[in-house]
C-alpha cells in the first residue's frame, strides 16, 4: 500500500469504523454534556480536534525520546496526563484571549478536556499501535474529526428533540443515551469496511 | 453513624453512575460481561480509596491553585500500580479491560470525589466515602453487565442461564446495546424517583 492509501484507510478507520465515541466509548462526558446546542458543540469539537492533534504530537515525542531512552515506560500514564493538562491550559488561555464569546459558551467544559478520556485514549492508542510520528499526528487529527462529527450530529438531533413530546422520565440524559444508541447502530454499518 | 452514612450514600442515593452520570466511558465500555464489570469496579474502587486517603492526608500541604494537577498525579500513581499488578497477576482480565485501565486516571468519579470530598474532609470519612462511591460504581457496572451478558449471550459469569432455545441478542454486547441499556435504566431511575 502506498502512503496516501494508508492515510486514507487510517482516516476512514478513525472517523467511521472505530469512531471514538460510538465504537470505542471514549469522550462520552462532553458528548452528552455539550451536545445541547449546535454552536457550542462545534466550538467544543474544534477545541478537541486541536488538543487531540497537539497531544498526539507531544506524547509521541515524549514517549520515544524521553521515556524509552530512560527506560521508564511505566511512567507513561503520569507523563501523558501532565502533558495533556498543560496543553489544555494553553488552549484555554488562547481561546479566552482570542474568542471570549466562545470561551463563555464552552464554560466549564474547557478545563474538562483534561479529563476527556478521548485525548488520553488517543495518546495511549498511538503508542500501543506503534504508529510512526506522522501517523500518530494524523490519527489524533482524524480521531478529533470523528468526535466532532458525532458531537455535531448529536447536537442537531437534540435541538429538535427539545420540541418533541417525551415521557417526563425519559427527558434529558435517558433520551440522549437512546439517541446515541441509534447512532451507534448506524455507525455499526461501517464495520464491514475493510482495506 | 455518620460514617455509615458516608458509605451508604454512594450506593444508591448518590450513585455515581445512575444519579450523577459520572464515569460513563468505562461504564459503557467494559460492561460486556459481569466478570469485566467486577474487575473494572474493584480496580476503580482501589484507586478511589487510596487516592482519597492520600489526598485527605496531604490536603493542607497542597497550594489551592495547583490542587487539581496535584490530585491527578496522586491518582495517576495509583492507576500505574493497579495497571502493573493486574498485568502480572490477572493477565486475561488486563487484556479484556485494555485501554480502560490507564484511563481510570480520567474517570471523573475519582477526581470528582477528590475535589468534592477528600480535599475537604478528614481521613476516616474520606475512606468510607471512597468505599461507598467505589462500591456504588461497581454495583452499577454489575447491573449493566448482567443485563447485557444475559441478553447478549444468555449467560451470567460464564454460566448459561437462558434456555437452549434462546437466540442471543448479539446487539446487546455490541456498542449500541450499551447506550440503549444505559438510557432505559436511567429512565427507570427517573420514574422511580418521581413517586
Amino acid at each position: 500500500m502506498d502512503f496516501l492509501t494508508q492515510i486514507f484507510a487510517l482516516a476512514i478507520a478513525a472517523i467511521f469504523v472505530q469512531n471514538f465515541v460510538l465504537a470505542r466509548f471514549l469522550g462520552l462526558c462532553p458528548y452528552i454534556g455539550v451536545s445541547k446546542k449546535l454552536d457550542s458543540a462545534l466550538g467544543m469539537g474544534m477545541a478537541v480536534i486541536f488538543v487531540m492533534t497537539m497531544a498526539s504530537t507531544f506524547t509521541w515525542l515524549i514517549h520515544n525520546y524521553l521515556l524509552v531512552p530512560l527506560n521508564i515506560e511505566f511512567l507513561q500514564t503520569i507523563a501523558f496526563i501532565l502533558t495533556i493538562a498543560s496543553l489544555v491550559q494553553l488552549v484555554e488561555m488562547v481561546i479566552q484571549k482570542m474568542a471570549p464569546a466562545l470561551y463563555k459558551a464552552l464554560g466549564v467544559f474547557l478545563p474538562l478536556i483534561t479529563t476527556n478520556c478521548a485525548v488520553l485514549g488517543v495518546a495511549i492508542l498511538n503508542i500501543n499501535e506503534e504508529y510512526s510520528f506522522i501517523f500518530s499526528i494524523l490519527n489524533g487529527l482524524f480521531a478529533g474529526l470523528g468526535f466532532t462529527l458525532v458531537l455535531v450530529l448529536m447536537a442537531g438531533i437534540r435541538e429538535r428533540l427539545e420540541r418533541a413530546e417525551l415521557p417526563k422520565s425519559m427527558k434529558g440524559m435517558p433520551i440522549a443515551m437512546i439517541v446515541a444508541g441509534c447512532m451507534a447502530l448506524a455507525f455499526l454499518g461501517f464495520s464491514g469496511l475493510k482495506f | 453513624m455518620t460514617l455509615i452514612k458516608e458509605f451508604t450514600k454512594g450506593l444508591i442515593k448518590e450513585n455515581p453512575v445512575f444519579v450523577m452520570a459520572l464515569g460513563l466511558c468505562p461504564t459503557l465500555a467494559v460492561t460486556t460481561s459481569v466478570e469485566n464489570a467486577i474487575g473494572m469496579g474493584l480496580a476503580a474502587t482501589f484507586v478511589l480509596v487510596s487516592s482519597n486517603i492520600i489526598i485527605s492526608l496531604i490536603k493542607n500541604l497542597i497550594p489551592n491553585k495547583i490542587r487539581i494537577p496535584a490530585y491527578i498525579v496522586v491518582i495517576a500513581s495509583f492507576v500505574t500500580i493497579v495497571d502493573m499488578v493486574m498485568e502480572a497477576y490477572l493477565p486475561a482480565l488486563h487484556k479484556n479491560l485494555g485501554l480502560f485501565i490507564p484511563l481510570i486516571v480520567v474517570n471523573c468519579i475519582i477526581l470528582g470525589r477528590a475535589e468534592a470530598f477528600a480535599g475537604k474532609n478528614k481521613l476516616l470519612p474520606s475512606i468510607f466515602d471512597g468505599f461507598g462511591m467505589g462500591f456504588g460504581f461497581t454495583l452499577a457496572l454489575i447491573i449493566i453487565g448482567a443485563i447485557r451478558e444475559l441478553l447478549g449471550v444468555g449467560e451470567l459469569l460464564g454460566f448459561s442461564i437462558m434456555p437452549a432455545s434462546y437466540k442471543p441478542m448479539l446487539v446487546a454486547i455490541l456498542a449500541p446495546g450499551a447506550f440503549l441499556v444505559m438510557g432505559l435504566l436511567m429512565g427507570l431511575m427517573n420514574l422511580k424517583k418521581k413517586d
